[in-house]
């Protein structure tokens, strides 16, 4: 039985919110087991009492000061909206 | 004690444990320059980087981590030098991101504990698990259209402190009480307003329930929605039965989020699918992990207020005040200040009096709060002081204390003007009681043949001829000496 069986790719698929036809499964499936063996060769590396790598940079975070440098540009923000009213982006009902 | 539901197949006790997300106050956002004005019009306090536009790139705001700092050490909490922002993923509208950075393994602060105070005068610790930051969402509405939600993002990106606690909580009046001390020590520190009707505190409960005497903890549900202390309290009361009925009836409970209905107050499923709480926490690859010095914390401890606990103890200490008035008395900051101006090298029981029952009673008849209060601390203090030397009577001073109310006027001023100083002078006194006793001379037969009840009458008579001025206590000497 593969990793990726029907039942998961599936449920993949809903959690990244892509729409996968009935045809499709199967050769996702089959990619999608094609990465995974990919980066499992990572786990040829001992990394016992390794620390996780942030970041190749060996920089502290950058902070900045607590100023409103932004903002009041609602038009540019919607722009790009399908919908939107009175200020407002416009979707589809999401209460429950 | 805590509260214990008598069910048909025994006694039922409740856990409870809470996440409240109090949002930090600053200028600008946790990871962006636009504004967190409460009100403003929609979308108007959003930046590129809240919209979620591809490229932009979050930059930590250094007020908001000294404020999860400043809390966690209000908190008595431990600070995490090191702590990493990581991705929860989730989509909804009101999150443009597809993710909320937030922190899982490493949060800012650690673990900690406050003190509540429960009405019977008891103290109970209740553990803090943690304190970590997040973005918050925007908002939805739902009700302007039939088909659609408009979402505004204003709120989006706003700087949260999720703050969790243990499971210590054992029925509403104990929530009530730890919602109660958090905000007060989160308004204290001037880390969160602990506005929970503009939402910038809000709680979500989670409850279980169990037999009494058993220590394995049972199936829990997460109540959203929760906005008040009221409701919090209601939504307790509604879920903790509701979960008991199920379980005698022979059920289980699903561990599922419910959302509270303030509406019909009862608590009902959130339509979640099965997968609503994978979230996928994986470490932030824009932001690198946070990492602070221990000078750093050193500084902002030095610059924390005496917090609640504190006060409530040096007021108790100090002005030998009892638990309950000096619990009324350092809910507020203002309030605490307030009291300790009238107090000043002066009686502090009178004062705490003053302040209690007559300024804190007319100020809540009149929906208004210590800062709106017409009588000034120093005035009121003054009249405290008048009390205290014998000035004026306690009788005249709730008069002057009305005119004070009305006028905002100094008492020594209105005293001086309207000529309320207390008669001291034995002849004075002496001849009002000479006065009352000729004018009264069946009463005094009759007290003098055993009625002692009289004795109040002759006192309250000499009152009325000084109209209120002559002082009690020698009234009461004269007149016990005259009528042996």
């Amino acid at each position: 039985m593969s990793v990726m069986d029907q039942k998961t790719v599936r449920k993949v698929a809903r959690l990244a919110q892509i729409e996968v036809q009935d045809s499709e499964i199967e050769a996702v499936g089959k990619k999608l087991e094609g990465i995974l063996g990919f980066v499992e060769q990572l786990s040829e590396v001992n990394t016992d009492n390794v620390e996780p790598l942030a970041s190749v940079n060996e920089i502290p975070l950058v902070l900045r000061e607590d100023a409103v440098t932004d903002g009041g540009i609602a038009d540019k923000v919607l722009k790009n909206a399908p919908e939107s009213q009175e200020g407002f982006f416009v979707v589809s009902k999401i209460v429950e | 004690m805590a509260e214990i539901i008598r069910g048909n197949t025994g006694d039922w006790e409740m856990v409870i444990g809470l996440e409240v997300h109090a949002q930090a106050i600053t200028e600008s956002k946790l990871f962006s320059g636009a504004a967190t004005t409460f009100g403003a019009a929609p979308n108007t306090q959003v930046s590129l980087v809240d919209a979620a536009m591809p490229g932009m790139l979050p930059v930590l705001n250094m007020k908001s981590v000294e404020q999860a700092v400043r809390t966690g050490l209000g908190l008595n909490s431990k600070i995490n030098l090191y702590s990493v922002f990581e991705r929860k993923n989730y989509f909804y509208p009101d999150l443009p991101q597809g993710y909320q950075i937030s922190q899982y393994l490493h949060p800012i602060v650690g673990e900690g504990e406050i003190e509540i105070d429960l009405p019977n005068g008891e103290v109970k610790k209740i553990g803090i698990t943690r304190l970590h930051l997040e973005q918050d969402a925007g908002k939805s509405i739902h009700d302007q259209h039939p088909t659609k939600s408009y979402v505004d993002l204003n709120r989006s990106g706003n700087t949260l402190m999720e703050i969790v606690s243990e499971p210590d909580l054992r029925d509403g009046i104990e929530v009530g009480a730890y919602l109660t001390k958090l905000r007060m020590i989160l308004r204290y520190l001037g880390t969160c307003d602990g506005n929970m009707d503009e939402g910038s505190m809000r709680a979500d409960v989670n409850i279980s329930v169990r037999k009494v005497g058993d220590s394995k903890l049972g199936t829990r549900c997460e109540i959203k929605n929760v906005n008040s202390i009221k409701a919090a309290q209601a939504a307790i009361d509604y879920e903790s039965r509701r979960q008991i009925e199920i379980l005698e009836d022979g059920g289980s409970i699903d561990q599922e989020t419910r959302l509270w209905d303030p509406a019909h107050n009862v608590t009902r499923s959130m339509r979640s699918k099965e997968d609503a709480h994978d979230y996928r926490y994986f470490p932030d690859p824009d932001l690198l992990p946070l990492v602070l010095e221990q000078g750093y914390v050193d500084d902002i401890k030095k610059t924390l207020p005496e917090l609640p606990d504190e006060k409530k103890h040096r007021f108790m200490q100090n002005y030998g005040l009892g638990a309950y008035d000096a619990s009324v008395l350092i809910s507020s900051r203002s309030r605490a200040d307030y009291f300790e101006t009238v107090a000043n090298d002066r009686d502090a029981k009178l004062a705490a009096n003053w302040v209690i029952n007559e300024l804190l009673g007319i100020l809540n008849k009149d929906g208004k709060t210590i800062e709106e209060s017409p009588i000034s601390s120093e005035n009121l203090g003054k009249l405290v002081g008048l009390i205290e030397d014998n000035t004026i009577s306690g009788r005249i001073a709730k008069d002057v204390f009305a005119e004070m109310y009305a006028s905002g006027k100094d008492p020594e001023v209105i005293v001086e003007e309207q000529g309320l100083k207390q008669v001291t002078d034995t002849g004075a006194i002496e001849a009002l009681v000479d006065k009352v006793i000729a004018e009264n001379p069946d009463k005094v037969e009759q007290y003098k043949s055993g009625k002692d009840k009289l004795f109040g009458f002759f006192v309250g008579q000499v009152m009325k001829e000084s109209q209120g001025k002559a002082n009690p206590q020698m009234v009461n000497e004269l007149l016990k000496n005259k009528l042996s």
